[in-house]
């Protein structure tokens, strides 16, 4: 029997699995090693800038030891999940209104995409005056920066819906509420939850900026704080449980979406 | 039963208007098997979105059993060329979509017979048209040719009076193609149901329907009425039969005649000019 030729660099062509999975292992080494050689000081002393890997995570296992570190994950992951339910609450069901009627969007689009480009930095100032000082601004701040983008992200998504749909169920009978609740929406729903895994991610960017606003703790405050005092390996640790905590939510919102949307042709996506 | 009176539709684009259809009669009785050919852009589609209530006309009227048409409804049911099961729903979950509706809740104007005839419909259609095993099977794990099975189970699932059909079987393989036409015609019998069917495959057009209509493009318009004088039963070798060949050649001509400037090429002078690159040679 012939063997199956192994194309590793023919366009678009699937590679075997192990060797996919090797050069995933292969990048992060890749990396490891750009840091090593980078850190590296002819004279033996530690850079300042860029501490060595060993050095990092000697420094991670102290700073787990500590309780400080699970409070900080605890209030930020609090605070970005507050704001990331928030804007999803108002997004979906506004997207699906804008995405199912036309005059909708004529009201509310233009308004949005002029929200949209306001950068949402620059509203910590009057976010402080109408909300005070506590963890109302943060939480605010986070939803304004994914709200906007997430209402045209849903729209989109039910405007993506086949026309074919709509046709069908108007000639089995069905009237528009129906047609928009037991078709756009569930057909849309794949897309949405797509789009609210990109969303999450989002939300976690604008937790740094959140939490220059009055905060005392929090990952990102704390790593403002370590800057403050040049402790450089501390705030290695801590972009290292941002990045892990980014991967774990994505991974967990794609476990969900292949669940609970298993019927949706997984080519698509 | 249907009649259409000088329908007319006329799109208002940005490059201003398009007459998609110039005032057309005809009428069709019960029971016809009515195949709508033409090249692209004569109408045809335009005319059967109008009929199934999706689209307004700009004059005219249309009317089902005297019954004027102002949008779509259950005694239409339609099947379009594209895939058009909801994903989410399995094969029996879909065919029986129209169950959940308002329209069909309101147990105030349907009398017990009819609420007691619509149990077991969905499940009898599928057991017909070879999918009794596959209740529980999801849009994406059926092939073609069983999709547009389901389609069609589900678009007479509510007993229309007329099954409007837009290429369904267009984007199908030949074999299924085959297969599928012959399973339609004879359910268009079983059911007693009225069929405007879509199509471009003018072996298609002749082999299933009672009559054609001819479109000629730009602007759409009715050119030809035909009968097709063939008997209920229609075994598959009927398409070689030299009767049959010989309709599907009239309708051939009929539409080359009905091509307008442009849409033809000039076969005389490509004719030349092959045959000189040739002698050059």
């Amino acid at each position: 029997m012939r063997k199956p030729r192994v194309h590793l660099f023919a366009l678009r062509r699937d590679i075997p699995r192990w060797i996919y999975y090797c050069a995933a292992v292969a990048g992060f080494l890749l990396i490891l090693g750009v840091w090593v050689w980078c850190s590296h000081r002819p004279t033996g002393d530690e850079n300042v800038y860029l501490p060595k890997p060993g050095l990092v995570w000697t420094t991670a296992i102290e700073v787990f030891q500590d309780e400080t570190v699970w409070q900080d994950i605890k209030i930020s992951f609090t605070r970005v999940t507050a704001g990331f339910l928030l804007s999803a609450a108002f997004a979906i069901p506004l997207g699906i209104w804008i995405g199912s009627w036309k005059l909708v969007e004529g009201v509310t689009q233009p308004v949005i995409e002029f929200v949209r480009y306001v950068p949402v930095p620059a509203l910590i100032p009057m976010l402080m005056l109408f909300f005070g000082l506590d963890e109302l601004p943060k939480v605010m701040l986070i939803f304004v920066g994914t709200f906007f983008q997430l209402v045209l992200m849903v729209a989109d998504e039910v405007r993506r819906v086949p026309q074919e749909f709509l046709s069908v169920s108007y000639t089995l009978g069905a009237k528009r509420g129906e047609v928009v609740r037991l078709v756009l929406m569930r057909a849309a729903m794949p897309g949405i939850f797509d789009a609210l895994r990109l969303c999450n991610g989002w939300a976690w960017t604008y937790l740094i900026v959140a939490e220059l606003i009055a905060a005392n703790e929090g990952l990102g405050y704390r790593i403002l704080k370590f800057y403050r005092f040049v402790q450089v390996p501390k705030i290695f640790v801590y972009l290292f449980i941002l990045g892990a905590l980014g991967l774990l939510l994505d991974f967990l919102f794609r476990k969900f979406n292949a669940r609970v949307f298993h019927w949706a042709d997984t080519t698509k996506r | 039963m249907l009649q259409v009176r000088n329908l007319e539709k006329i799109f208002h684009g940005r490059k201003g208007r398009v007459q998609a259809l110039t005032p057309t009669t005809f009428d069709i009785a019960q029971g016809e098997f009515v195949c709508l050919i033409g090249a692209s852009g004569c109408g045809k589609s335009t005319l059967l979105n109008m009929i199934a209530g999706l689209e307004e006309p700009t004059a005219g009227e249309i009317t089902l059993d005297g019954h004027p048409i102002t949008g779509p409804g259950q005694d239409r049911g339609m099947v379009f060329q594209h895939y058009t099961l909801f994903p989410w729903l399995t094969v029996l979950q879909n065919t029986e979509f129209s169950e959940q509706l308002e329209c069909n809740l309101d147990y105030d104007t349907l009398t017990s017979q009819e609420v007691e005839e619509r149990s077991g419909r969905a499940e009898s259609l599928l057991e017909v048209m070879g999918l009794g095993d596959f209740h529980n099977a999801l849009p994406r794990e059926l092939s073609g040719g069983m999709k547009q099975r389901v389609a069609i189970a589900r678009a007479l699932v509510n007993r229309p009076k007329l099954l409007l059909m837009d290429e369904p079987f267009g984007a199908l393989d030949a074999q299924t193609r085959e297969d599928m036409q012959e399973m339609m015609l004879l359910l268009s019998k079983t059911e007693g149901i009225s069929v405007i069917f879509v199509t471009h495959d003018l072996e298609e057009a002749v082999y299933l329907a009672s009559r054609i209509l001819v479109f000629s493009p730009r602007p759409g318009r009715l050119v030809a009425d035909l009968k097709v004088p063939y008997l209920i039963d229609r075994p598959a070798t009927l398409k070689i039969h030299p009767e049959f060949l010989a309709i599907k050649r009239q309708l051939v001509d009929m539409l080359e005649a009905s091509k307008t400037q442009g849409q033809k090429w000039d076969r005389e002078a490509l004719l030349k000019k092959v045959t000189r690159e040739k002698t050059d040679a």
